[in-house]
């Protein structure tokens, strides 16, 4: 391949810059609006949430080097083990189930469906609706004496209402309710993920398979799976760690008018903002966030070793 | 042999039809419910067996929400602050990307390594740090606290980044030659070409604006200054028993979202799809 390099005869410019200096500095000057603001608030707070983790402050008084007091505390307070606990069987639930629900729809609108597209939007839309109103929706639907829900069970069991769950207002309830509400909300979303993952399968694979007189069955089992693999990998992560990030969906299921969450129900990052917010106790807030940083990380890691493994 | 197979393809398609029917009622009905409900007395609301469509729907519930909680104060603060927030973040965005993508300056490969690594990093990992900075600058109880904490995105930057990698270097060599200045090539070539993009990163900030919860938790405390998401909140633990009313003020805050969202889905599905795997 020859003639390819375009020489550039650029009168040379008035100035007494070189042509180089010239270059990098309007380069610099496309990055510097979103760097300086990315730069402000975002890396100096993280930097700031290091050095919060090591002292004791309450935002008045002069701060106190405390050095590891904060992560030793937290290694003994069985409120934050109870939080954790709660995030991760919150993410236990939450990780397989929206997987298995996802990918099988995807694979069901793969086909030639009718009304193919009007599913796809019916299936995502609760993922942008706005949290607050289908939270208050699902705790009328699902509220114990009153709602549809109960209602429905007692009249297809026999089953007197005041004996059936009592969902969100329940603590024994209070998990599963959450978790059907994340995987009915957040589904659609990974079904898009993995509808994109199946047009990328090459087709001949299938035909090939189907030449071999591979079934259906084992088709899914040989052809798709294998072949969605990075894809998976991909949705696993993110799910996990949206799941760990998780305050909102609680807050606006369980909480009450004092906007508090009880035993069963606080999670990781309620127990960072009540012990920042509420307790005005900073540093150990962000000791908190900083073993919410690390499990993240420690996601993240992981999902680099399975990328160079599937070699995306 | 061939005609058994036809059945069981016929029985397949009719399995999946179900249980997509099934699933797309699951999904629908709780809006169903919502908006049925908007339109009730609170004493209808529970009214078992449900009655889809009330006898005398009352559209006074719409009228009376905004007399109730200043409801319109919240809309205009979310849009404000939705709207700003999204033209920052596109403008800042692909301004950035640009560099990255089509231009050579020393550090770039550093610099961009650093973005990727912050989007790893959870919002929740340094909110409280933020936070008290924002505070001693004197803007808790701001809009632009919100302005600043959303608008200047490494994801946003990342988005448009591996789209314009799909934007080959010839086209901006030849308007070089042309003698069109980088900011030029930005404007008319690459602006134009990132329809798709630009779409999707639109609905990505606006929704999550729109939708965002912790944020004005933390920096709105003044009710003049509160979004949608928690003046709705804060409507529902006030005033619990009002069936009616709140599931008229939740129609009312899933709007805006729905229409954007119609207008810009196409794209919208496409940029989820996209911006996930790199195929």
């Amino acid at each position: 391949m020859q003639n390819q390099t375009v020489i550039r005869n650029h009168p040379a410019k008035k100035s007494g810059m070189s042509k180089k200096a010239k270059d990098h500095l309007v380069a610099y000057s496309f990055i510097a609006p979103n760097f300086i603001g990315f730069a402000v608030f975002t890396l100096v707070p993280m930097v700031f949430a290091l050095i919060l983790a090591f002292v004791k402050w309450d935002g008045a008084n002069p701060m106190e080097y405390v050095g590891m007091n904060n992560f030793i505390r937290l290694w003994k307070d069985p409120t934050f083990h109870k939080a954790l606990w709660n995030t991760m069987i919150y993410t236990v639930g939450v990780v397989p189930l929206t997987m298995v629900c996802a990918l099988g729809l995807a694979i069901l609108l793969n086909q030639k469906i009718f009304g193919r597209n009007f599913m796809r939007t019916v299936f995502f839309f609760p993922y942008v609706a706005s949290l607050v109103a289908v939270a208050a929706v699902w705790n009328f639907i699902f509220s114990p004496t009153m709602g549809p829900v109960n209602n429905i069970l007692h009249a297809l069991t026999g089953v007197p209402i005041e004996e059936l769950p009592r969902w969100a207002a329940d603590k024994d309830w209070a998990m599963f309710t959450v978790v059907l509400f994340t995987v009915w909300k957040n589904m659609g979303y990974y079904m898009v993920i993995y509808l994109a993952g199946l047009q990328g399968v090459n087709p001949e694979l299938y035909e090939a398979a189907e030449l071999d007189g591979a079934n259906a069955w084992q088709r899914f089992r040989n052809v798709t799976i294998p072949q969605l693999a990075p894809t998976t990998f991909f949705v696993l992560m993110i799910l996990v760690i949206n799941s760990f990030k998780v305050y909102d969906i609680f807050i606006n299921l369980f909480a009450g008018a004092d906007n508090q969450l009880n035993d069963s129900t606080r999670v990781l990052v309620y127990q960072i903002y009540n012990t920042a917010f509420r307790s005005l106790d900073y540093g150990y807030a962000s000791a908190m966030a900083i073993v919410l940083f690390l499990i993240v990380l420690g996601i993240t890691l992981v999902q680099f070793q399975g990328e160079k493994k599937y070699g995306q | 042999m061939v005609g058994a197979n036809k059945g069981i393809q016929i029985a397949a398609k009719a399995f999946a039809y179900v249980v997509l029917i099934i699933v797309v009622l699951c999904m629908l009905v709780p809006y169903l419910w919502m908006l049925s409900s908007s339109l009730k007395l609170n004493k209808d609301v529970f009214t078992f067996p449900m009655q889809w469509i009330p006898e005398l729907p009352r559209w006074s519930n719409y009228q009376e929400i905004w007399t109730r909680i200043p409801l319109g104060t919240f809309i205009y603060n979310t849009a404000k602050l939705s709207i700003i927030v999204t033209v920052l973040q596109i403008l800042t965005s692909s301004f950035a990307a640009y560099a990255f993508s089509k231009l050579n300056f020393t550090g770039k490969k550093t610099l961009f390594l650093g973005y990727i690594a912050t989007i790893a990093i959870p919002w929740q990992a340094y909110m409280v740090p933020q936070f008290i900075m924002m505070r001693s600058m004197g803007l808790n109880n701001t809009h632009l606290a919100i302005i600043l904490l959303q608008a200047f995105s490494a994801f946003g930057v990342f988005l448009m980044r591996q789209f314009y990698q799909s934007i080959p270097d010839e086209l901006c060599e030849a308007a070089r030659i042309d003698g069109l200045s980088e900011y030029g090539i930005w404007a008319r070539i690459m602006l134009p070409l990132s329809k798709p993009a630009l779409s999707t990163l639109t609905i990505f900030t606006f929704v999550s604006t729109w939708n965002d919860f912790l944020g004005p938790m933390i920096y709105l405390t003044k009710t003049e200054l509160k979004t949608i998401q928690i003046g709705l909140r804060m409507f529902i633990s006030q005033y619990s028993a009002e069936y009616g009313l709140i599931m008229a003020a939740s129609v009312v805050s899933i709007i805006p979202v729905l229409v954007v969202f119609l207008a810009l889905q196409k794209y919208f599905v496409q940029g989820v799809a996209s911006s996930g795997i790199k195929g």
